[in-house]
């Protein structure tokens, strides 16, 4: 067991404030969602990936009290990777400000008119 | 045998040019496509004499060595059987469909391409010996069913029958793929020859016999599943006559009897092809003496004669598998020429309808005598090769056993039937009645009836030739048990079948006569009819695909989202829950300045939620970062921390230039300020809390997945000490994060550098792009602006 309750508290908050602003309308908001998810990810990563440690510098500190350095490798992958998604977003965001003149998500219209159909239909058949 | 490969592969050639050849000759490509399985049919016949002489000639081409994957042929005696078939009734209905056709009818080189397609098809299918291939000619022959069905697709009544064809035949050929597959991987091989001569065992493989019946029974059009045989009537008769008597609802029947060596034994095999086919075979008599239309009578007639097939092969009994051969022989030569006659009659008179028919057996004498013989072999009359198969067919049940009891009553009840109808037909077609007018035909010619004339002809000589039948048949039959006393012929003294075949006639034609069973009422209740239940099941299908669409595909983004998280929560958290969540044993912090930093963290992403405005919220993002930043540096990583602190910065400059454009608050800016949030609303608006509901449940799901991951690890694994070890020998490193990131896996770093220069491409190119719309467009933008500096204020 190499995690703490802390860390399992400020996880779970962390996701749950991340999905919900990725479940939001505005384009913004999404992208924090995402940024607040790739955050707490790169956490869990390092908390599932072992108990904290002495940084892993050979000669510096003895080997038994290293931290595992290959979640961290792996996280500080993410993190970058996370920055240049990141940034991919936000020039979405803005195109779509530029071309739309607002950054909602709107609800697809060929998808609303199988819903209307369908909720037409149900009622044909129950009146 | 390298030639029978080459044949097959001819026919998809040939009927590849044929829509070409088409603009120039017209209807005659019909007679050009006839060629291809004339030759075929010739190449196979040069390889009787290795049949006849011992083993089955075969012949591999390696297709993926690599996967095992080869197609390979075998002509063995059955095969041999069903080619004779297939390419001579194959070249016959082309020669004939040359003159059916009308001279500029357009869609004469669409038809001779897929009657060619159909027929390589079907040799494909027949000689095939590895499973994966029979399977895609058996589906090539169901795609070219439901063109021809279809036709040009004019015609609703056309449409439909040809999508209930492919409907039904695809089902069964999807169960039977299944049931292939999972036979194959138990028997340790594809090839047929292999899994028939040592059939596995167990559940797996009883359910695969069930699945490849399915197959067999959708294709051969057995109760339940046969109301699309009739339907599939509205095709040219030419097409009827081959794809729907001689060759393609024949491929259910020859599957049946390609396994009945291997699996006839066993109650999943025989028992619904015997039950199946003895309903079907009473239904189809039955229904085929109701008809007036002298398709729809041969083709009721068909699916009665296709279940009589199966009976015979389920049985696995020498006897009846003998009987099997030669039936499968005489009910494609007798039915091609009754469906070849059915379309002289509608081509010459202007109808089928045997209510408006009289008097052409006077006009039309040679054709009314080779119906006649066609007919009389599916009476079974002798000296035809009809009543040599059926007088087989009888011997093989006539024991006193009750199973063979409850068979013999079916067949000789149906076999009546069948006389009424033979009857029936050949009146109806040529008798003169005292109602309608005496039609004025005409003449069918000559291609009409030499192409009636030769398979009602080798009936004929096939009957005091049943040795010849034999010597095919006796060959496959070998393969099942039973008594070799039986042989196939026209005399086997004073027997019980022949006193049968008597009661047969006799029986059936006062059943005509009488015209008992065309005056019953229908006795299926309406929710047990099997047309019903097609479109039952195809309406319901189509309203739970809509409905269930309807409901998820809502086309809102949040809710896509909600149910994907629901999703991730309800099934991999239902394992977790069932497996049980391991002890938890945990300290509650592992540094004192991990509280501190996790309530900044908690409190930064609390306020972002609540955050209005576009900039507070990125700030407090940003804060989060940072936080997260101190809590990698809690667990000793430095680096981390480091290229975290960076990119956070990175980031938000990156948020601001953005930020710069849009405008400040979150909502979109409307009219009376909408978006914005008034003093005295509640903190979340009602259709808020379910999304919130489902961001707690699956935050708590990934908690649970932390601790359960967590709980996993024991000790520093394998990889990670390796790597500790290495990095001072091999990278000469002493950062052993550093080492890891551009030594070890330097690879990944390079796909990881990949990713960023992909991301700032497309972002660079969004940005610019975006900048000269943004110019193009002024006035709009212009428009944008005075809202966005109104709410401002």
């Amino acid at each position: 067991m190499s995690i703490d309750l802390v860390t399992i508290v400020l996880l779970g908050l962390l996701y749950a404030a991340g999905f919900y602003l990725l479940m939001q309308r505005s384009l913004m908001q999404i992208v924090l969602g995402f940024v607040i998810v790739g955050h707490a990810a790169n956490l869990f990563l390092q908390a599932a990936g072992g108990p904290p440690g002495e940084p892993p510098f050979l000669g510096v500190v003895p080997e038994s009290a290293m931290a595992d350095p290959l979640p961290q490798a792996l996280a500080l992958t993410a993190v970058v990777i996370t920055f240049g998604l990141t940034t991919f977003l936000l020039a979405l965001v803005y195109r779509a400000w530029v071309l739309l003149g607002h950054d909602e998500v709107q609800d697809d219209l060929e998808d609303r008119r199988v819903r209307r159909a369908e909720i037409a239909a149900e009622r044909e058949e129950s009146g | 045998m390298r030639h029978v490969l080459i044949a097959i592969a001819a026919h998809f050639v040939v009927a590849a040019m044929l829509p070409v050849a088409a603009r120039w000759w017209g209807r005659r490509v019909f007679a050009v496509g006839a060629v291809v399985p004339a030759v075929a049919l010739v190449l196979a016949l040069t390889e009787l004499g290795t049949l006849l002489g011992g083993e089955p000639a075969t012949e591999s081409v390696a297709w993926a060595t690599g996967i095992g994957l080869e197609f390979t042929v075998r002509l063995d005696a059955l095969a041999m059987l069903m080619t004779l078939l297939v390419s001579g009734i194959g070249t016959v209905v082309l020669c004939y469909f040359a003159r059916y056709a009308g001279p500029d009818e357009p869609g004469s080189g669409r038809d001779a391409a897929l009657m060619v397609v159909f027929a390589g098809a079907m040799l494909g299918l027949v000689l095939a010996d590895d499973v994966l291939s029979l399977y895609v000619f058996w589906e090539i022959t169901t795609v070219c069913s439901f063109l021809l069905v279809g036709g040009a697709g004019d015609s609703d009544e056309a449409r439909r029958s040809a999508k209930q064809a492919l409907v039904v035949t695809v089902l069964g050929g999807l169960a039977m793929l299944l049931g292939l597959i999972v036979l194959g991987v138990a028997a340790g091989t594809f090839r047929v020859s292999e899994i028939v001569a040592d059939p596995p065992g167990g559940a797996a493989v009883t359910a695969a016999v069930a699945l490849i019946l399915a197959g067999v029974v959708t294709k051969s059009a057995q109760v339940p599943f046969h109301p699309w045989l009739p339907a599939a009537m509205v095709a040219p008769t030419p097409v009827s006559a081959y794809l729907h008597a001689a060759a393609m609802v024949k491929a259910g029947v020859y599957l049946a009897a390609r396994f009945a060596p291997g699996f006839a034994d066993r109650p999943v095999f025989w028992v619904p092809l015997v039950a199946l086919g003895l309903w079907t075979m009473v239904l189809g008599g039955v229904r085929a003496l109701r008809q007036h239309d002298l398709k729809l009578l041969l083709a009721y007639g068909t699916i009665s004669q296709l279940g009589f097939l199966l009976v015979l092969f389920g049985a696995g009994t020498y006897t009846a598998a003998l009987a099997g051969a030669a039936m499968l022989l005489a009910h494609g030569l007798f039915k091609s020429a009754l469906f070849l006659t059915a379309g002289a009659v509608d081509k010459g008179t202007g109808t089928r309808d045997i209510r408006e028919l009289s008097g052409l057996g006077r006009r039309w004498p040679v054709l009314a005598t080779l119906a006649g013989l066609a007919a009389a072999s599916m009476a079974g009359v002798p000296p035809l090769v009809g009543f040599v198969g059926k007088e087989a067919a009888l011997k093989a049940f006539s024991h006193a056993e009750p199973k063979d009891f409850v068979v013999l009553a079916g067949l000789v009840g149906a076999s009546v039937l069948t006389v009424a109808y033979s009857l029936r037909f050949l009146v109806g077609a040529f008798g003169t009645r005292a109602g309608p007018e005496p039609v004025r035909p005409k003449a069918p010619g000559a291609v009409f009836t030499g192409a009636v004339a030769l398979p009602a002809l080798a009936g004929l000589v096939l009957g005091p030739g049943a040795a010849w039948v034999e010597a095919l048949a006796a060959r496959y039959a070998d393969a099942l048990p039973g008594s070799r006393s039986y042989h196939l012929a026209l005399w086997h003294g004073l027997s019980l079948p022949l006193l049968l075949s008597a009661v047969i006639l006799a029986g059936g034609y006062a059943v005509y006569r009488s015209g008992v069973v065309a005056g019953m009422p229908g006795w299926v209740p309406g929710p047990l009819q099997a047309q019903r239940g097609y479109d039952g099941t195809v309406t319901g299908l189509h309203a739970l695909a809509h409905g269930l669409t309807g409901r998820v595909q809502t086309g809102s983004l949040p809710v896509y989202l909600g149910i994907i998280l629901l999703s991730v929560v309800a099934a991999p958290g239902t394992m977790l829950l069932l497996r049980g969540v391991p002890p938890v044993d945990m300290p509650w912090s592992r540094s004192w300045l991990q509280l501190p930093l996790a309530l900044i963290v908690l409190a930064a992403a609390a306020a972002v939620l609540r955050a209005r405005r576009r900039l507070t919220a990125v700030l407090l993002t940003g804060m989060i970062g940072y936080g997260i930043g101190g809590l990698f540096l809690v667990h000793g990583a430095i680096d981390l921390a480091l290229a975290q602190f960076l990119v956070e910065t990175l980031t938000l400059v990156v948020f601001v230039l953005v930020l710069r454009r849009l405008p400040p608050p979150f909502a979109r800016p409307r009219r009376e300020g909408a978006g914005q949030r008034r003093p005295g609303q509640p903190a979340l608006r009602r259709r808020e809390w379910p999304k919130a509901m489902i961001a707690v449940l699956g935050g708590t799901f990934v908690a649970l997945l932390a601790t359960v991951f967590s709980g996993s690890r024991m000790r520093l694994p394998e990889a990670s000490s390796a790597y500790v070890e290495q990095a001072k020998p091999d990278a000469g490193a002493t950062n052993v994060v550093n080492a890891i990131l551009i030594d070890f896996r330097a690879f990944d770093t390079i796909g990881e550098i990949t990713v960023l220069v992909v991301a700032a491409t497309g972002a660079a190119s969004l940005a610019l792009a975006a900048g000269r719309t943004r110019h193009r467009s002024m006035p709009r933008a212009e428009q944008d602006q005075p809202e966005g500096e109104e709410v401002r204020r």
